[in-house]
Protein backbone atom coordinates (compact mmCIF):
# COMPACT_ATOMS: atom_id res chain seq x y z
CA UNK A 1 0.00 0.00 0.00
CA UNK A 2 1.52 3.58 -1.10
CA UNK A 3 1.69 5.92 1.85
CA UNK A 4 0.59 8.32 -0.09
CA UNK A 5 -1.82 7.74 -3.32
CA UNK A 6 -3.18 10.38 -5.64
CA UNK A 7 -5.79 9.09 -8.29
CA UNK A 8 -6.61 11.28 -10.84
CA UNK A 9 -6.96 14.05 -9.58
CA UNK A 10 -8.60 17.58 -10.86
CA UNK A 11 -9.07 20.96 -9.71
CA UNK A 12 -10.95 23.82 -10.92
CA UNK A 13 -10.97 27.56 -9.76
CA UNK A 14 -13.63 28.39 -11.84
CA UNK A 15 -13.08 27.28 -15.66
CA UNK A 16 -9.56 26.55 -15.07
CA UNK A 17 -8.16 23.61 -14.20
CA UNK A 18 -5.67 24.03 -12.03
CA UNK A 19 -4.76 20.29 -11.50
CA UNK A 20 -5.80 17.74 -14.66
CA UNK A 21 -5.63 13.99 -13.81
CA UNK A 22 -2.95 13.63 -11.66
CA UNK A 23 -2.24 10.75 -10.46
CA UNK A 24 0.83 9.82 -8.31
CA UNK A 25 2.26 7.54 -5.54
CA UNK A 26 5.09 7.55 -2.59
CA UNK A 27 5.82 4.48 -1.09
CA UNK A 28 6.60 4.79 2.72
CA UNK A 29 9.65 5.87 3.68
CA UNK A 30 10.34 7.16 -0.26
CA UNK A 31 10.45 11.69 -0.75
CA UNK A 32 9.03 12.52 -3.39
CA UNK A 33 9.67 15.65 -4.61
CA UNK A 34 7.37 17.67 -6.85
CA UNK A 35 8.78 20.45 -9.16
CA UNK A 36 7.59 22.54 -11.52
CA UNK A 37 7.45 26.48 -12.44
CA UNK A 38 5.58 28.76 -10.46
CA UNK A 39 1.69 28.37 -11.47
CA UNK A 40 2.36 24.49 -12.00
CA UNK A 41 -0.22 23.41 -9.21
CA UNK A 42 2.39 22.20 -6.90
CA UNK A 43 0.75 24.23 -3.77
CA UNK A 44 -2.96 22.75 -4.76
CA UNK A 45 -1.70 19.63 -5.19
CA UNK A 46 -0.15 19.74 -1.73
CA UNK A 47 -3.26 21.52 -0.20
CA UNK A 48 -5.26 19.09 -2.00
CA UNK A 49 -3.24 16.01 -0.05
CA UNK A 50 -2.83 17.50 3.13
CA UNK A 51 -7.01 17.86 3.31
CA UNK A 52 -7.04 21.67 3.21
CA UNK A 53 -8.87 21.69 -0.17
CA UNK A 54 -11.24 19.36 -1.98
CA UNK A 55 -10.19 18.08 -5.41
CA UNK A 56 -13.36 18.34 -7.95
CA UNK A 57 -12.91 14.98 -8.79
CA UNK A 58 -10.47 12.21 -8.04
CA UNK A 59 -9.36 10.88 -4.57
CA UNK A 60 -6.71 11.09 -2.18
CA UNK A 61 -5.29 8.60 -0.10
CA UNK A 62 -2.74 8.60 2.76
CA UNK A 63 -1.62 5.44 4.35
CA UNK A 64 -5.13 3.99 2.95
CA UNK A 65 -7.40 6.94 4.29
CA UNK A 66 -9.02 10.16 3.20
CA UNK A 67 -6.98 12.74 4.31
CA UNK A 68 -9.90 14.46 6.33
CA UNK A 69 -10.25 11.40 9.03
CA UNK A 70 -8.95 12.23 11.94
CA UNK A 71 -6.35 9.28 12.46
CA UNK A 72 -5.20 11.08 9.00
CA UNK A 73 -4.24 14.23 10.18
CA UNK A 74 -2.86 12.76 13.21
CA UNK A 75 -0.03 11.09 11.14
CA UNK A 76 0.62 14.16 9.08
CA UNK A 77 2.86 17.13 9.46
CA UNK A 78 2.44 19.85 7.19
CA UNK A 79 4.87 22.94 6.59
CA UNK A 80 3.13 25.84 4.36
CA UNK A 81 4.61 29.26 2.99
CA UNK A 82 3.37 30.42 6.86
CA UNK A 83 5.01 29.19 9.94
CA UNK A 84 1.57 28.78 11.41
CA UNK A 85 2.62 29.86 14.75
CA UNK A 86 1.46 32.88 16.85
CA UNK A 87 3.29 35.98 17.26
CA UNK A 88 1.49 36.83 20.24
CA UNK A 89 2.49 33.50 22.34
CA UNK A 90 5.60 31.86 23.40
CA UNK A 91 7.25 29.58 21.94
CA UNK A 92 6.86 27.01 24.66
CA UNK A 93 3.09 28.06 24.23
CA UNK A 94 2.73 27.73 20.66
CA UNK A 95 3.91 24.25 20.88
CA UNK A 96 2.05 23.52 24.33
CA UNK A 97 -0.88 24.43 22.23
CA UNK A 98 -0.34 22.14 18.79
CA UNK A 99 0.40 19.21 20.99
CA UNK A 100 -2.16 19.56 22.99
CA UNK A 101 -4.67 19.71 19.57
CA UNK A 102 -2.80 16.54 18.71
CA UNK A 103 -3.83 15.07 22.19
CA UNK A 104 0.04 14.57 22.90
CA UNK A 105 0.30 12.33 26.63
CA UNK A 106 2.11 14.86 28.00
CA UNK A 107 2.36 18.24 25.79
CA UNK A 108 4.73 20.64 28.06
CA UNK A 109 7.82 18.04 27.91
CA UNK A 110 7.29 17.64 24.30
CA UNK A 111 7.18 21.04 23.49
CA UNK A 112 10.38 20.78 25.43
CA UNK A 113 12.17 18.33 23.66
CA UNK A 114 11.73 19.79 20.34
CA UNK A 115 12.66 23.29 21.34
CA UNK A 116 15.87 21.77 22.73
CA UNK A 117 16.01 19.61 18.91
CA UNK A 118 15.44 22.85 16.70
CA UNK A 119 17.55 24.93 20.13
CA UNK A 120 15.11 27.53 21.00
CA UNK A 121 15.18 26.60 24.57
CA UNK A 122 17.02 29.25 25.78
CA UNK A 123 13.85 31.71 23.83
CA UNK A 124 11.33 29.60 25.40
CA UNK A 125 8.80 31.75 27.04
CA UNK A 126 9.82 34.84 24.55
CA UNK A 127 7.32 35.65 22.11
CA UNK A 128 7.12 34.34 18.09
CA UNK A 129 6.93 38.25 17.37
CA UNK A 130 10.09 39.09 19.03
CA UNK A 131 11.89 36.10 17.29
CA UNK A 132 14.70 36.47 14.49
CA UNK A 133 13.16 34.90 10.72
CA UNK A 134 15.67 31.61 11.26
CA UNK A 135 14.00 31.72 14.73
CA UNK A 136 10.57 31.51 13.49
CA UNK A 137 11.27 29.09 10.73
CA UNK A 138 13.30 26.50 13.07
CA UNK A 139 9.64 26.78 15.58
CA UNK A 140 7.60 26.12 12.20
CA UNK A 141 9.89 23.24 11.98
CA UNK A 142 9.09 22.22 15.76
CA UNK A 143 5.45 22.25 15.20
CA UNK A 144 5.63 20.29 12.23
CA UNK A 145 7.56 17.17 13.88
CA UNK A 146 5.91 17.00 17.53
CA UNK A 147 3.38 14.32 16.95
CA UNK A 148 5.77 12.60 14.98
CA UNK A 149 3.81 12.19 11.90
CA UNK A 150 4.31 9.25 9.40
CA UNK A 151 4.12 11.61 6.40
CA UNK A 152 5.47 15.21 6.00
CA UNK A 153 4.20 17.13 3.47
CA UNK A 154 6.38 20.13 2.55
CA UNK A 155 5.25 23.04 0.81
CA UNK A 156 8.58 24.97 -0.16
CA UNK A 157 10.64 24.00 2.43
CA UNK A 158 13.62 25.19 2.10
CA UNK A 159 12.59 28.63 0.69
CA UNK A 160 14.00 31.49 2.69
CA UNK A 161 15.14 29.80 5.63
CA UNK A 162 18.77 30.93 7.43
CA UNK A 163 21.57 28.41 6.91
CA UNK A 164 20.94 26.97 10.36
CA UNK A 165 17.39 26.11 9.79
CA UNK A 166 18.17 24.30 6.10
CA UNK A 167 20.28 22.27 8.61
CA UNK A 168 18.09 21.52 10.94
CA UNK A 169 14.95 20.54 8.45
CA UNK A 170 17.27 18.27 6.77
CA UNK A 171 18.69 16.71 9.22
CA UNK A 172 15.21 16.13 10.43
CA UNK A 173 13.80 15.10 6.97
CA UNK A 174 17.14 12.41 6.87
CA UNK A 175 16.30 11.49 10.08
CA UNK A 176 12.55 10.67 9.56
CA UNK A 177 13.55 9.20 6.04
CA UNK A 178 15.74 6.82 8.27
CA UNK A 179 12.67 6.20 10.52
CA UNK A 180 10.63 5.24 7.56
CA UNK A 181 8.89 8.48 7.22
CA UNK A 182 7.41 9.38 3.93
CA UNK A 183 7.51 12.74 2.94
CA UNK A 184 6.12 14.63 0.12
CA UNK A 185 7.83 18.41 -0.69
CA UNK A 186 7.29 21.09 -3.68
CA UNK A 187 10.22 22.93 -4.15
CA UNK A 188 12.19 25.45 -6.45
CA UNK A 189 15.32 24.65 -4.52
CA UNK A 190 16.11 21.72 -6.93
CA UNK A 191 19.49 21.17 -5.00
CA UNK A 192 18.48 20.48 -1.53
CA UNK A 193 15.35 18.67 -2.51
CA UNK A 194 17.39 16.38 -4.87
CA UNK A 195 20.04 15.16 -2.02
CA UNK A 196 16.85 13.26 -0.61
CA UNK A 197 14.28 12.70 -2.71
CA UNK A 198 13.92 9.59 -3.98
CA UNK A 199 11.60 10.05 -6.54
CA UNK A 200 10.82 13.06 -8.86
CA UNK A 201 7.44 13.88 -9.93
CA UNK A 202 7.82 17.34 -12.59
CA UNK A 203 4.36 19.66 -12.85
CA UNK A 204 3.97 21.23 -15.55
CA UNK A 205 0.00 23.49 -16.44
CA UNK A 206 -1.91 21.01 -14.24
CA UNK A 207 -0.41 17.97 -15.60
CA UNK A 208 2.08 15.61 -14.82
CA UNK A 209 4.85 15.63 -17.39
CA UNK A 210 7.36 13.25 -15.58
CA UNK A 211 7.19 10.89 -12.51
CA UNK A 212 9.87 8.39 -12.14
CA UNK A 213 12.73 7.91 -9.79
CA UNK A 214 15.20 10.58 -8.49
CA UNK A 215 18.70 9.31 -10.14
CA UNK A 216 22.12 10.30 -9.47
CA UNK A 217 22.49 12.12 -12.51
CA UNK A 218 19.42 14.07 -11.42
CA UNK A 219 20.91 14.86 -8.41
CA UNK A 220 24.26 16.18 -10.06
CA UNK A 221 22.31 18.27 -12.60
CA UNK A 222 19.50 19.70 -10.76
CA UNK A 223 18.06 21.03 -14.15
CA UNK A 224 18.04 17.90 -16.28
CA UNK A 225 14.42 17.12 -15.48
CA UNK A 226 13.01 20.66 -16.65
CA UNK A 227 15.13 20.08 -19.51
CA UNK A 228 14.50 16.82 -20.84
CA UNK A 229 10.33 16.68 -19.46
CA UNK A 230 9.72 20.05 -19.33
CA UNK A 231 9.57 23.31 -21.48
CA UNK A 232 13.49 24.07 -21.28
CA UNK B 1 -14.78 14.53 27.34
CA UNK B 2 -11.80 15.09 24.30
CA UNK B 3 -14.22 16.78 22.48
CA UNK B 4 -14.72 19.33 25.17
CA UNK B 5 -10.92 19.65 26.20
CA UNK B 6 -10.42 20.37 22.39
CA UNK B 7 -13.02 23.65 22.50
CA UNK B 8 -11.23 24.56 26.32
CA UNK B 9 -8.02 24.48 24.43
CA UNK B 10 -8.62 26.54 21.30
CA UNK B 11 -10.93 29.10 23.47
CA UNK B 12 -8.41 29.35 25.99
CA UNK B 13 -5.40 29.99 23.30
CA UNK B 14 -7.82 32.93 21.51
CA UNK B 15 -8.94 34.51 25.07
CA UNK B 16 -4.66 34.39 26.10
CA UNK B 17 -3.97 35.87 22.62
CA UNK B 18 -7.11 38.61 22.64
CA UNK B 19 -5.73 39.57 26.19
CA UNK B 20 -2.48 40.23 25.45
CA UNK B 21 -2.79 42.11 22.18
CA UNK B 22 -6.12 43.60 23.52
CA UNK B 23 -6.80 44.62 19.74
CA UNK B 24 -10.14 43.37 19.38
CA UNK B 25 -11.73 44.00 22.82
CA UNK B 26 -10.33 47.81 22.60
CA UNK B 27 -11.89 48.67 19.44
CA UNK B 28 -15.24 46.79 20.26
CA UNK B 29 -15.17 48.48 24.05
CA UNK B 30 -14.53 51.59 23.31
CA UNK B 31 -17.28 51.68 20.58
CA UNK B 32 -19.74 51.04 22.74
CA UNK B 33 -18.63 52.98 25.17
CA UNK B 34 -18.27 55.97 22.84
CA UNK B 35 -21.55 55.04 20.90
CA UNK B 36 -23.64 55.45 24.58
CA UNK B 37 -21.82 58.41 25.54
CA UNK B 38 -22.60 60.41 22.26
CA UNK B 39 -26.37 59.39 22.60
CA UNK B 40 -26.50 60.09 26.14
CA UNK B 41 -24.95 63.55 25.20
CA UNK B 42 -27.15 64.10 22.11
CA UNK B 43 -30.85 63.42 23.79
CA UNK B 44 -32.04 64.93 26.57
CA UNK B 45 -34.30 62.40 27.85
CA UNK B 46 -36.47 61.91 30.61
CA UNK B 47 -35.84 58.52 32.72
CA UNK B 48 -39.12 57.48 31.47
CA UNK B 49 -38.48 57.84 27.59
CA UNK B 50 -34.53 56.37 28.65
CA UNK B 51 -35.94 52.86 29.60
CA UNK B 52 -38.13 52.86 27.04
CA UNK B 53 -35.25 53.55 24.40
CA UNK B 54 -32.64 51.27 26.49
CA UNK B 55 -33.50 47.71 25.30
CA UNK B 56 -32.93 48.65 21.76
CA UNK B 57 -30.16 50.96 22.21
CA UNK B 58 -28.19 48.61 24.29
CA UNK B 59 -28.62 45.89 21.84
CA UNK B 60 -28.25 47.70 18.56
CA UNK B 61 -24.83 48.63 20.69
CA UNK B 62 -23.89 45.23 21.36
CA UNK B 63 -24.57 44.08 17.79
CA UNK B 64 -22.54 46.66 16.26
CA UNK B 65 -19.83 46.21 18.97
CA UNK B 66 -20.15 42.62 18.80
CA UNK B 67 -19.39 42.70 14.79
CA UNK B 68 -15.95 44.45 15.53
CA UNK B 69 -14.92 41.58 17.92
CA UNK B 70 -16.46 38.88 15.98
CA UNK B 71 -15.01 40.20 13.23
CA UNK B 72 -11.23 39.46 14.20
CA UNK B 73 -12.30 35.68 15.28
CA UNK B 74 -10.76 33.92 12.52
CA UNK B 75 -8.92 36.51 10.95
CA UNK B 76 -6.68 36.52 13.76
CA UNK B 77 -5.71 33.04 12.06
CA UNK B 78 -4.51 34.64 9.10
CA UNK B 79 -0.76 35.82 9.85
CA UNK B 80 1.23 33.04 9.64
CA UNK B 81 -1.15 31.05 7.93
CA UNK B 82 -2.49 29.54 11.60
CA UNK B 83 -5.56 28.28 9.83
CA UNK B 84 -3.59 26.20 8.14
CA UNK B 85 -2.25 24.11 11.19
CA UNK B 86 -6.00 24.37 12.51
CA UNK B 87 -7.50 23.07 9.91
CA UNK B 88 -4.88 19.99 9.70
CA UNK B 89 -4.69 19.65 13.53
CA UNK B 90 -6.81 15.92 14.52
CA UNK B 91 -9.77 17.85 16.25
CA UNK B 92 -13.19 18.10 14.72
CA UNK B 93 -13.79 21.73 12.72
CA UNK B 94 -16.82 22.02 14.70
CA UNK B 95 -14.40 22.20 18.26
CA UNK B 96 -12.71 24.55 16.46
CA UNK B 97 -15.75 26.51 16.15
CA UNK B 98 -17.08 26.35 19.33
CA UNK B 99 -13.62 26.91 20.71
CA UNK B 100 -13.89 30.18 19.03
CA UNK B 101 -17.39 30.97 19.36
CA UNK B 102 -16.72 30.72 23.25
CA UNK B 103 -13.68 32.27 23.36
CA UNK B 104 -15.70 35.22 21.42
CA UNK B 105 -18.88 34.91 23.76
CA UNK B 106 -16.46 35.44 27.69
CA UNK B 107 -15.34 38.68 25.60
CA UNK B 108 -18.28 39.76 24.37
CA UNK B 109 -20.37 38.99 27.66
CA UNK B 110 -17.40 41.44 29.43
CA UNK B 111 -17.68 44.46 27.02
CA UNK B 112 -21.65 44.17 27.81
CA UNK B 113 -21.06 44.04 31.22
CA UNK B 114 -18.94 47.18 30.92
CA UNK B 115 -21.65 48.61 28.67
CA UNK B 116 -24.66 47.92 30.62
CA UNK B 117 -22.72 49.61 33.67
CA UNK B 118 -21.79 52.77 32.04
CA UNK B 119 -25.47 53.06 30.43
CA UNK B 120 -26.82 52.49 34.07
CA UNK B 121 -24.60 56.12 35.27
CA UNK B 122 -25.35 58.32 32.39
CA UNK B 123 -28.89 57.34 31.64
CA UNK B 124 -30.25 56.77 35.28
CA UNK B 125 -31.71 53.57 34.73
CA UNK B 126 -31.36 51.20 37.56
CA UNK B 127 -30.92 47.72 35.40
CA UNK B 128 -30.11 45.86 38.39
CA UNK B 129 -33.77 45.55 39.85
CA UNK B 130 -34.64 42.29 37.40
CA UNK B 131 -30.18 40.96 37.59
CA UNK B 132 -31.02 37.33 37.20
CA UNK B 133 -33.59 37.57 34.27
CA UNK B 134 -31.58 40.31 32.65
CA UNK B 135 -28.74 38.09 33.12
CA UNK B 136 -30.20 35.02 31.42
CA UNK B 137 -31.91 37.16 28.28
CA UNK B 138 -28.16 38.66 28.02
CA UNK B 139 -26.95 35.41 28.02
CA UNK B 140 -28.97 34.08 25.48
CA UNK B 141 -28.82 36.86 23.03
CA UNK B 142 -25.14 37.13 23.24
CA UNK B 143 -25.03 33.25 22.33
CA UNK B 144 -26.97 33.93 19.19
CA UNK B 145 -25.21 37.08 18.12
CA UNK B 146 -21.57 34.95 18.51
CA UNK B 147 -22.72 32.06 16.86
CA UNK B 148 -23.85 34.03 13.93
CA UNK B 149 -20.91 36.29 13.92
CA UNK B 150 -18.20 33.42 14.83
CA UNK B 151 -19.38 31.37 11.68
CA UNK B 152 -19.67 34.07 9.51
CA UNK B 153 -16.36 35.21 10.29
CA UNK B 154 -15.03 31.98 9.10
CA UNK B 155 -17.37 32.32 6.32
CA UNK B 156 -15.46 35.70 5.30
CA UNK B 157 -12.10 34.99 6.61
CA UNK B 158 -10.41 34.91 2.77
CA UNK B 159 -12.57 37.81 1.28
CA UNK B 160 -10.50 41.42 1.47
CA UNK B 161 -13.52 43.31 2.31
CA UNK B 162 -14.44 41.25 5.43
CA UNK B 163 -14.96 44.15 7.88
CA UNK B 164 -17.54 45.42 5.80
CA UNK B 165 -19.21 41.57 4.41
CA UNK B 166 -19.65 40.29 8.11
CA UNK B 167 -21.79 43.06 9.11
CA UNK B 168 -24.00 42.87 6.13
CA UNK B 169 -24.21 39.44 6.01
CA UNK B 170 -24.82 38.86 9.57
CA UNK B 171 -27.49 41.66 10.71
CA UNK B 172 -30.81 39.99 8.46
CA UNK B 173 -29.77 36.81 10.21
CA UNK B 174 -29.70 37.86 13.51
CA UNK B 175 -32.96 40.53 13.11
CA UNK B 176 -35.57 37.46 14.76
CA UNK B 177 -32.74 36.73 17.92
CA UNK B 178 -31.88 40.71 18.22
CA UNK B 179 -36.05 41.22 18.31
CA UNK B 180 -36.39 38.59 20.60
CA UNK B 181 -33.89 39.68 23.02
CA UNK B 182 -34.96 43.66 22.58
CA UNK B 183 -38.27 42.70 23.49
CA UNK B 184 -38.00 40.84 26.81
CA UNK B 185 -35.33 43.60 27.78
CA UNK B 186 -38.03 46.19 26.83
CA UNK B 187 -39.96 45.01 30.38
CA UNK B 188 -36.59 44.13 32.79
CA UNK B 189 -35.18 47.37 31.81
CA UNK B 190 -38.19 49.01 33.17
CA UNK B 191 -38.05 46.85 36.87
CA UNK B 192 -40.58 44.55 35.26
CA UNK B 193 -40.25 40.85 35.11
CA UNK B 194 -40.51 38.65 32.44
CA UNK B 195 -44.70 38.40 31.92
CA UNK B 196 -47.44 36.63 30.00
CA UNK B 197 -47.19 39.74 27.24
CA UNK B 198 -43.12 39.59 26.07
CA UNK B 199 -43.16 35.34 27.82
CA UNK B 200 -43.57 34.04 24.33
CA UNK B 201 -40.15 35.35 23.06
CA UNK B 202 -37.96 33.40 25.84
CA UNK B 203 -38.42 30.07 24.41
CA UNK B 204 -38.30 31.88 20.50
CA UNK B 205 -34.90 33.03 22.01
CA UNK B 206 -33.75 29.70 23.11
CA UNK B 207 -34.87 28.24 19.86
CA UNK B 208 -33.03 30.84 17.69
CA UNK B 209 -29.80 30.03 19.52
CA UNK B 210 -30.29 25.84 19.04
CA UNK B 211 -30.73 26.42 15.79
CA UNK B 212 -28.35 28.99 15.04
CA UNK B 213 -25.57 26.37 16.63
CA UNK B 214 -26.61 23.25 15.36
CA UNK B 215 -26.93 24.89 11.48
CA UNK B 216 -23.34 26.74 12.34
CA UNK B 217 -21.88 23.07 13.62
CA UNK B 218 -23.08 21.21 10.51
CA UNK B 219 -21.71 23.58 8.50
CA UNK B 220 -18.47 24.65 9.62
CA UNK B 221 -16.38 21.82 7.59
CA UNK B 222 -18.01 22.27 4.39
CA UNK B 223 -16.81 26.35 5.29
CA UNK B 224 -12.82 25.43 6.40
CA UNK B 225 -12.27 22.96 3.70
CA UNK B 226 -12.80 24.37 0.60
Amino acid sequence: MSAVAVDGVWKYYGDFPALRDIRLEAAAGSCLALIGRNGAGKTTLLRIIAGFSRPGKGEVRILGNAPRETATRRSIGFIGHGIAVYDELSALENLTLYAKLYGLADPRRTALEWLEHTGLERVRDGLVREFSRGMRQRLAVARAFLHNPSVLLLDEPFTALDDRAIAVLQRLLREGLAQGKTIVMSTHQLREALELATHVALLNRGQVAFEGACTPEMAADPGLVYARYGEG
Amino acid sequence: MEFARQVFVIAAKDLRAELRTKEAINASAAFALVILLLFSFAFDLDPDTNREIASGLLWLVFAFAGTLLLNRSFARELPNDCLDALVAAPLPASALFLGKSLANYVLLLAIELLSLVVFGIFYNVRWTVQFGELMVVLALGTWALTIMGTIFSALTVNIRLREVMLPILIYPFLVPALMGAIQLTLGLMAGKPIGPDTASWLPMLIGFDVIYTAVSVFLVEQILVG
